[in-house]
């Protein structure tokens, strides 16, 4: 470990907390449906999309209908995509002459598109044409996050609303954030990527000959465009099969820290948002101090691993960081810091190999995700998600204190109780439940590259990502089979939808409260002692459960390697 | 519940249509008209031409296997360095046959510095296989072999590799590198007079 490692750590929170409170600024003027200086441009736009679709923007919705509108949105977007890949070979902009995506494929990646978490079972560069990129995949980066973040924009009207009926309007929501937020940054977003050397360009490949005289086909396609969004909607799904480890997706040190800054944006931003919405930015702070103290430890040991490098090497006679599946222009600081940024927040890309990471260190992005990514997390997913373990921290209080608990003015009871406790037990329930019959049937055991614990490992990974809607995997395991692609298609979309509806239904029922004002009894939840039970109540409720898998993979992978065995 | 289906169905599919064509087509076209008007180069692969041939691209890794070049580190993209297949080795770190590539590049390394300690980065493979770079180290560490092969004072190859290390804007962004394309193409420079 280097100081200029720990100073690059510093220097990312750093900046991000400057940029909290400007970005929570400006999410909370979409959130109230506020103008912006963008509407001058942006607003015929706007209303004309309205108009056509025959939306009324000033339409309330109670938490079903909104719901209902946007679970149908997202069904179709997907068959849209669906359609877009299995026809692949016959619509225009296919240099490559790539072949449709059979049945599996396609439906694998339209389920993981549309929930935001972009895992890849196939290569983009020998898969997806110019035209699927754009138009199959493009759209989801936008879609997937402006609909995560018009759900926490929901849930935090929840909150804020008095014996209200409603939580807004879906349709508007997810317009003003794609149009006022999403679009504008990954304009200049894109273009700072293109100057930084991605490429842009409709053309498919590019034949060279070497120094040594040998051909070398490099692909090019509409990168930057792809990649801007891919970041700041946290969906991580890569134009290249590497992601933002390809030279041409990440060039450089520098497009790698503005890279990891995008992941974190608008997380960071939506705590600050809520604590707006409810009356109190003190409340927003305190969560997302919380995310951070959580996130820091998990760098810390990543780093810490990933720089003191693998001891079996090492014993051949090398020196240094473990630089398997890594790339040099980043180093192991940047790559570990990478790796616990794309798993805290529901990324997934990627811009080192975590399957090559030491046993411990590749343990700290399972652990993130498994956590529920709460920490910051997906765009709106994260703070949704941070919020009913909020729910269930003032719970456990008030069970221990004898009250009724209370958060940010709304008594929290039974219903809320139960429909946080649904939401949050899905994760366990599916990745441990997916993993246990990969582990025994044969289809299962097919998949992994590495054998001993660490194989175990790559399927554990690979569930806990789909279920948490990540992204990312450990990327030995072979999961382009029907086996894998259906299991985990399963598992994205429990892991998306059945956290969505029950946190939607506790918006709906939070709405139509009284406000409850805050007594010398209420448990503040803006102090230290606040945070320290909600970092408590996420690392036992959203980490213990996993305590045992964790002893199977990488714990065992780890006595393994300083024991120096091999498998 | 079943009126709010009916509702959201012409929204839904209209949207749809709208934000597909806005976010799938006009944006990623507008985007590569900028592109290519501003920053063409960049735009299309920062490509190397030299007689009118593309020879490579400032940011893709090619494969060395001639002892006259500075070599690049392993690469898991295809049978190497392949520009269609970006990829990883994705070996875990208590795997055999990690151990087992490890050794055979060790092997080979041999003749070059023997009994020296190796960085890290000259026999491990990078994540995207096209890594374009290796540690100042790693190039150090090859001098020696070149200066015998190419018939060059090690100093001034010394002085090539040093002169040739790229630091990130601000040095705690990234690790210190060398590109090793860019190196070979300096070397071959320096040779040609030679040559003549």
């Amino acid at each position: 470990m280097t100081l200029q490692g720990w100073l690059l750590i510093l220097a990312f929170v750093g900046l991000l907390l400057a940029l909290t409170k400007p970005m929570g600024l400006w999410l909370h003027a979409l959130y109230e449906g506020r103008r912006t200086p963008l509407h001058g441009v942006l607003g015929p736009i706007e209303r004309g999309f309205y108009k056509v679709s025959g939306v009324d923007p000033t339409e309330e919705m109670g938490w079903k209908r909104y719901a209902v509108h946007m679970l149908v949105f997202n069904a179709v977007l997907m068959l849209f995509t669906y359609a877009v890949l299995r026809l692949q070979a016959v619509l225009p902009l296919n240099p490559n002459a790539f072949a449709a995506l059979p049945q599996h494929l396609a439906a694998n990646t339209a389920i993981s598109f549309t929930t935001n978490t972009n895992w890849q079972s196939y290569s983009g560069e020998s898969t997806m044409s110019n035209l699927s990129q754009m138009l199959g995949l493009t759209i989801h980066n936008f879609m997937s996050a402006a609909t995560g973040i018009a759900l926490a924009f929901a849930f935090f009207r929840g909150f804020a609303r008095r014996e209200s009926r409603t939580i807004g309007n879906f349709w508007a929501d997810c317009t003003r954030i794609t149009l006022y937020l999403l679009l504008p940054i990954s304009i200049v977003y894109a273009l700072y990527l293109v100057a930084s050397g991605v490429p842009q360009t409709l053309a498919g490949s590019v034949d060279v000959t070497t120094l040594e005289g040998a051909k070398q086909t490099l692909i090019l396609g509409p990168v930057a465009s792809q990649e801007a969004i891919k970041m700041l909607g946290t969906n991580g799904g890569g134009f290249f099969n590497a992601n933002s480890a390809h030279p041409f997706e990440n060039p450089s040190a520098a497009t790698n820290f503005v890279q990891m800054i995008s992941i974190f944006l608008i997380g960071f931003g939506l705590t600050w948002t809520f604590g707006k919405a409810v009356g109190n930015t003190r409340q927003g702070w305190a969560i997302l101090s919380a995310m951070i103290m959580i996130f820091l430890v998990g760098v810390a040991v990543c780093y810490w691993q990933e720089a003191s490098g693998n001891p079996i090497v090492h014993h051949l006679g090398v020196v240094g960081a473990n630089m398997e599946g890594k790339e040099v222009r980043f180093g192991a600081a940047a790559s570990a810091l990478f790796a616990a940024v794309t798993t805290a927040a529901s990324c997934g890309a990627v811009n080192a190999m975590h399957d090559s990471f030491t046993a411990l260190g590749g343990m700290i992005p399972l652990i993130n995700i498994q956590l529920g990514e709460v920490v910051v997390g997906g765009v709106g997913a994260g703070v949704y998600g941070f919020l009913l373990f909020a729910i269930l921290a003032v719970f456990v209080a008030g069970l221990m204190v004898g009250r009724t608990p209370e958060y940010v003015g709304k008594k929290i009871e039974g219903r809320e109780v139960k429909l946080a406790v649904l939401a949050i037990a899905v994760l366990p329930l599916i990745i441990l439940g997916f993993t246990a019959v990969s582990a025994v049937v044969g289809a299962g055991l097919a998949g992994p590259l590495n054998k001993g614990p660490h194989g175990f490992t790559e399927i554990l990974y690979a569930f806990t990502s789909a279920v948490g809607n990540n992204g990312s995997a450990f990327a030995g395991l072979t999961a382009s089979t029907p086996y894998y692609d259906s299991m985990l298609g399963v598992a994205m979309w429990i892991g998306r939808f059945f956290i969505i509806v029950p946190m939607l239904a506790i918006a709906g029922s939070l709405a139509a409260k009284k406000y409850t004002p805050e007594t010398a009894g209420s448990f503040p939840t803006t102090g230290v002692l606040w945070v320290g039970l909600l970092v408590g109540i996420v690392l036992i409720l959203g980490g213990l459960t996993f305590l045992p898998s964790l002893a199977l993979g990488p714990i065992a992978d780890h006595l393994a390697m300083i024991a120096g065995k091999t498998f | 519940m079943s009126n709010d289906i009916t509702a959201s169905l012409r929204p839904a599919l209209v949207m749809t249509g709208l934000f597909a064509a806005l976010l799938g087509i006009g944006y990623p076209l507008a985007m590569t008209g900028i592109a290519q008007a501003l920053f063409p180069h960049q735009a299309n692969g920062s490509l190397v031409v030299e007689n009118g041939r593309p020879i490579g691209s400032e940011l893709i890794g090619q494969g060395f296997a001639s002892p006259r070049y500075f070599h690049p580190r392993p690469s898991a993209a295809g049978k190497g360095y392949d520009g269609t297949a970006s990829s990883g080795s994705n070996f875990g770190p208590t795997s055999q046959p990690l151990v087992d590539r490890i050794k055979g590049d060790i092997a080979n390394l041999k003749p070059a510095a023997a009994g020296r300690p190796i960085p890290a980065d000259l026999v491990t493979a990078s994540a995207s296989g096209l890594d374009p770079d290796i540690s100042p180290a790693a190039a150090l560490y090859q001098v020696a072999q070149i200066a015998r092969v190419r018939g060059i004072p090690e100093a001034r190859l010394t002085q090539l590799v040093n002169a040739s290390v790229e630091t990130p804007m601000l040095p705690f962004l990234g690790d210190p590198h060398v590109n090793v394309f860019s190196l070979n193409r300096q070397l071959d420079a320096l040779a040609a007079p030679i040559e003549h």
